[in-house]
Order: C-alpha cells, then structure tokens, then sequence
C-alpha cells in the first residue's frame, strides 16, 4: 500500500465525513429510523417487559439491519450524480481502498451511532443489564459487516431507478446469517449462556466482508461506470 | 480439443448443434420421467412408516436437487463469462435463473405438501426449508437485477458478480440455517453409507433425478438459442438463420 | 396395487396429488417458457435486421 494511496482513501473519507456534516440534520435520520423500528415492537406486540425481552435479540438486529439497509443506498448515489465516482475509477488509486474508505465514512455516519445508542434501547426493549456488552459487540460487527454487504449492493444497483428496493431484495439474503448469528448471541447472552460461538461466527463474517466486500464493489462499479 | 471447444463457443455453431441436440435430451428426458413416475407411484412398495405420502420424495427430491445444481450452473457460467468475456457463458447464465427459481419453487411447495402430513404442519421453519426459501430468494434477486439494468451487456456482468457473491453465501447461508435449526430428516441418498432406503424405493428416485437433469439441459440449450440471438451483434449468420 | 389405492393413496391423496400436479405444471411451464422465449428472440432479431440495427 502506498503512501499516496493511503493518502487518497483519508482525504476521500474526509470528504465524505464533511459533506455529511454540511447536511447535518439528515445525519441522523438512519438513528431516528432505528429507533422507530424498534418501538414498533412493543406497540405491535405487548408493552410487558417480560415479553418483549423473548422478541428483544430479533428486533434489535431487524432494525439494524433494515437501517444499514435504507442507508446502503446513499453511498454511492450523490458521487455518482456528479461523475465523482467515475473520478475515483479513472483516477489511478486503488478503488477498491477508495471504496473501502468510503463505507468507512458511511458507518461511522450510520452504523455507529445505532451501535452507540443501542444498550438504551435493549433496555427498553427489557433486555437484562448483564446481556449488554454482548448487545454492543455483536452489533458493532454486525453493523460494520452490514455496511460492507451494503457496498456490494449499492455499487451494483449505481444509477438504476428504484435501485434502493433492488438493493435491499440483493442484501438481505445474504444478511441472513448476520441476523441468525447475531440475534443467537443476544439471545444466549440473555441467558447467561456461553456466547462465544455465535460470537465468533459473527467475527468471521465481518473478516470476510472486510476482505472481498471492497473488492466487490470495486468490481461492481466499474461495471456500472462503463 | 480447444479449437472445438472454441468451434463450439461461437454462436452459429453452438445455434444449429444446440437445435439439432435439444430434442434428443428433451424426449430421453421424457421417458425417464414416465418410467420414474410408474416406478415410484406404481412399483415402489409403501413406506413402513410415512405410507404412501413418502412418494412426494419422487417430485420433492429431484426438484430441489435441480434448484441447487443449476443455482451452481449459473454461478459457474456467470463467473466463465465474466473472466474470460464469453458471451456464450452469459447466455448460459441467463437462462438457468428462471428454470432455477422454477424448481426451487416447486421444491418448496412439494415440501410443505410433504410436511403438512409429516410434521403436522404446512411450513416449519426447519434448516432445509428455510435455505431453500433464501435460495428462491437468491435467484429472485438475480433477475431483478438482470431486469432492471437495460443494457444487456452490463446487465451480463452485474449480474454475474451477483451470482458469484451469492454462490460465495449459499454454504454460510446453509450451515448457518443448519446450525439454527434442524429438523428435516437426514439425507436419504448421499451419505457415505449405504442409503436408508430400499432399492426398489431408490431406483425410480435415482431414474426421476437423471430424467430432471436431462429436462433441465434441453430447456437451457433452448433457452441459450434464443439469449445467443439477443446478444448477437452482426447480422450475418442470422440472415441464415431466418432463412 | 389396485386402483383405488393407486387414486387414494392410502389416504394421502390430498398430499400426494397436489404435489404432482404443481411438478408436473412446472416442467411444463418450463418448456412452454423455454420455448416462447426463443420465439420471442427470433421476432427480436428479425426486427433487428430489418431496422439494419446489425452490422454486416
């Protein structure tokens, strides 16, 4: 790796974390969406603790997942509009790290906050005290995991119409085994129960991500450039 | 052999030889499958335990078994189209989805007629089941994607990188499910030891399976006729065609 | 087996029948798409001929 490469992914994540910031009050629309999804589940199901703790791994992870999914289409989109995208192709830096830095800027953007507020919102879905650092590791590598998936479907679906429904029907097959690893770790964690397997299944999908999730995309998008 | 296989890949040749070839797998297809249903409907004595309800697994089987190894056809042709730019393996590629999604359907549906029975119950969100429905979807999503990008040549090799990341799931996507949940019954007829079932139970399912396999490469060399025609540039050897 | 077993299928009829016919409708679904499919790419490049849209 370059030094000029490493360069040219911290400016393009730079870039993509100011012009988020300049349109600040939709930064948090991906958080707001969270949080409403997760609300839907008392409200649809039952206000008693009890309950909801039974329905509480599930609801958490489907509301990530529909969140991520929702902000997927946004990573590409407006760079594409405005032939950034066809810069960083032609640009002669490795896209594959431009991208990589890219879905970094959108998870920080809208991954992590979901994974920041998420121990609240365990708790109020009646998630025990004790189940909560499992809550946060399993959904920090399940967002960071999620916004790589969703590089894939983005740079897929670049430029099409209706290409935010498209990606979601690619991405959540393919999430499926987050979920099920996931909502299993909260679950047994609830239970006082050994969460290292899921745990690490969890771990391994997000190395995997990390490594050919980038080149994917990178593919990807060259195929919709062209 | 390479410049047959070469021969082979362009597509007047691989026009002509796939019309001339399709019907022969077709009819073979044809009287494998009677001869399976009157094995397995007729011939095969009841099942000590699920009676006669267990010769689902004549439709059941065979179906999802297609729906898994063309799934694997699509990946495979898909990737050889999108490294070597073969237009030929594009047009393969294209043509398994809807036949795969067909079966995988049926797989599906024949199940829960099996199910219902069996378990008690239409749908049971056990590890086959449950894969086999992210399958369908998997192949469901595929021709989304071919459908909405309108450019053919684009739509090929988007698809075609859909189709290997989907194909790089379809284990974790199973092993996941498996570990998740497990009720279906262990295999019947691959397991390393000799199958639980009788031969004579056997013998129309191997026979149904093959008859599958046959109906299967006649659609896709029939298919691939007409996906070669849409991808063809230069009018010469149409003009022959339409003659 | 006699017939009426052959029809009822000791008693899982409403299964097994069922299970056939949706086969059945898509094996042959599939060749009546496979087939219409092909028709459908020819009238496509016949079209394309006309409109001289090939080369050559």
């Amino acid at each position: 790796m370059s030094a000029s490469a490493f360069t040219a992914g911290r400016l393009v994540l730079e870039r993509d974390l100011r012009l988020a910031m300049r349109r600040w009050s939709h930064v948090g629309d991906p958080l707001v969406f969270f949080l409403i999804v997760t609300t839907l589940f008392p409200l649809g199901l039952s206000p008693e603790l009890s309950r909801l703790r039974d329905v509480a791994p599930g609801a958490l992870w489907v509301a990530a997942l529909l969140s991520s999914l929702l902000a997927a289409d946004s990573l590409l989109k407006s760079d594409a509009q405005d032939g950034t995208l066809e810069q960083y192709v032609l640009c002669g830096q490795p896209l594959t790290w431009l991208l990589l830095a890219k879905t970094t800027a959108h998870w920080l953007l809208s991954g992590l906050p979901l994974v920041l507020i998420s121990p609240l919102v365990a708790i109020a879905l009646g998630v025990p005290a004790h189940a909560l650092t499992i809550v946060v590791s399993s959904l920090l590598l399940g967002t960071l995991t999620l916004s790589l998936l969703g590089s894939i479907g983005a740079a897929l679906t670049v430029g099409l119409r209706r290409g935010g429904l498209l990606l979601s029907l690619l991405v959540l097959p393919l999430a499926m085994p987050l979920l099920i690893f996931g909502a299993r770790a909260i679950e047994l964690a609830i239970a006082a129960e050994p969460v290292a397997g899921p745990l690490y299944l969890l771990a391994a999908l997000f190395v995997l991500a990390l490594t050919l999730a980038p080149l994917t995309a990178a593919a990807a998008v060259r195929i919709s450039i062209e | 052999m390479w410049t047959w296989l070469h021969k082979f890949a362009s597509p007047p040749h691989f026009y002509r030889l796939a019309g001339l070839l399709a019907p022969w797998f077709g009819w073979s297809a044809f009287i494998l499958i009677v001869g399976a249903l009157y094995g397995g409907l007729v011939l095969a004595p009841p099942d000590y335990q699920q009676g006669d309800a267990f010769r689902i697994i004549y439709v059941h089987a065979p179906s999802a078994w297609m729906s898994l190894f063309i799934y694997v056809v699509m990946a495979s042709s898909a990737a050889i189209g999108l490294i070597w730019r073969i237009k030929l393996a594009h047009a393969v590629a294209a043509s398994c989805a809807p036949v795969g999604a067909s079966f995988t359907f049926a797989a599906l549906a024949t199940g829960a007629l099996w199910g219902q029975p069996m378990w008690g119950t239409w749908w049971v969100w056990d590890a086959r089941l449950t894969s086999e429905l992210i399958l369908l979807f998997l192949y469901l999503g595929y021709i989304a994607l071919r459908s909405s990008i309108d450019d053919l040549q684009r739509a090929d090799r988007a698809s075609a990188v859909l189709a290997i990341v989907g194909v790089v799931n379809v284990p974790i996507i199973h092993y996941s499910v498996v570990w998740w949940n497990t009720l279906h019954q262990p295999a019947t007829v691959t397991k390393m030891a000799a199958p639980s079932i009788s031969t004579s139970m056997l013998i129309p399912l191997l026979v149904m399976i093959l008859g599958f396999t046959l109906c299967f490469v006649a659609l896709l060399l029939v298919r691939v006729r007409g996906e070669v025609l849409r991808r063809e540039r230069s009018a010469g050897w149409i003009r022959e065609v339409m003659a | 087996m006699s017939l009426s077993h052959f029809l009822s299928m000791g008693g899982y009829a409403m299964f097994v029948w069922p299970a056939y016919a949706i086969t059945l409708v898509v094996l042959v679904g599939n060749v009546m798409a496979a087939r219409a499919s092909h028709r459908r790419a020819l009238a496509e490049a016949r079209r394309r001929l006309g409109m001289g849209e090939l080369a050559g």
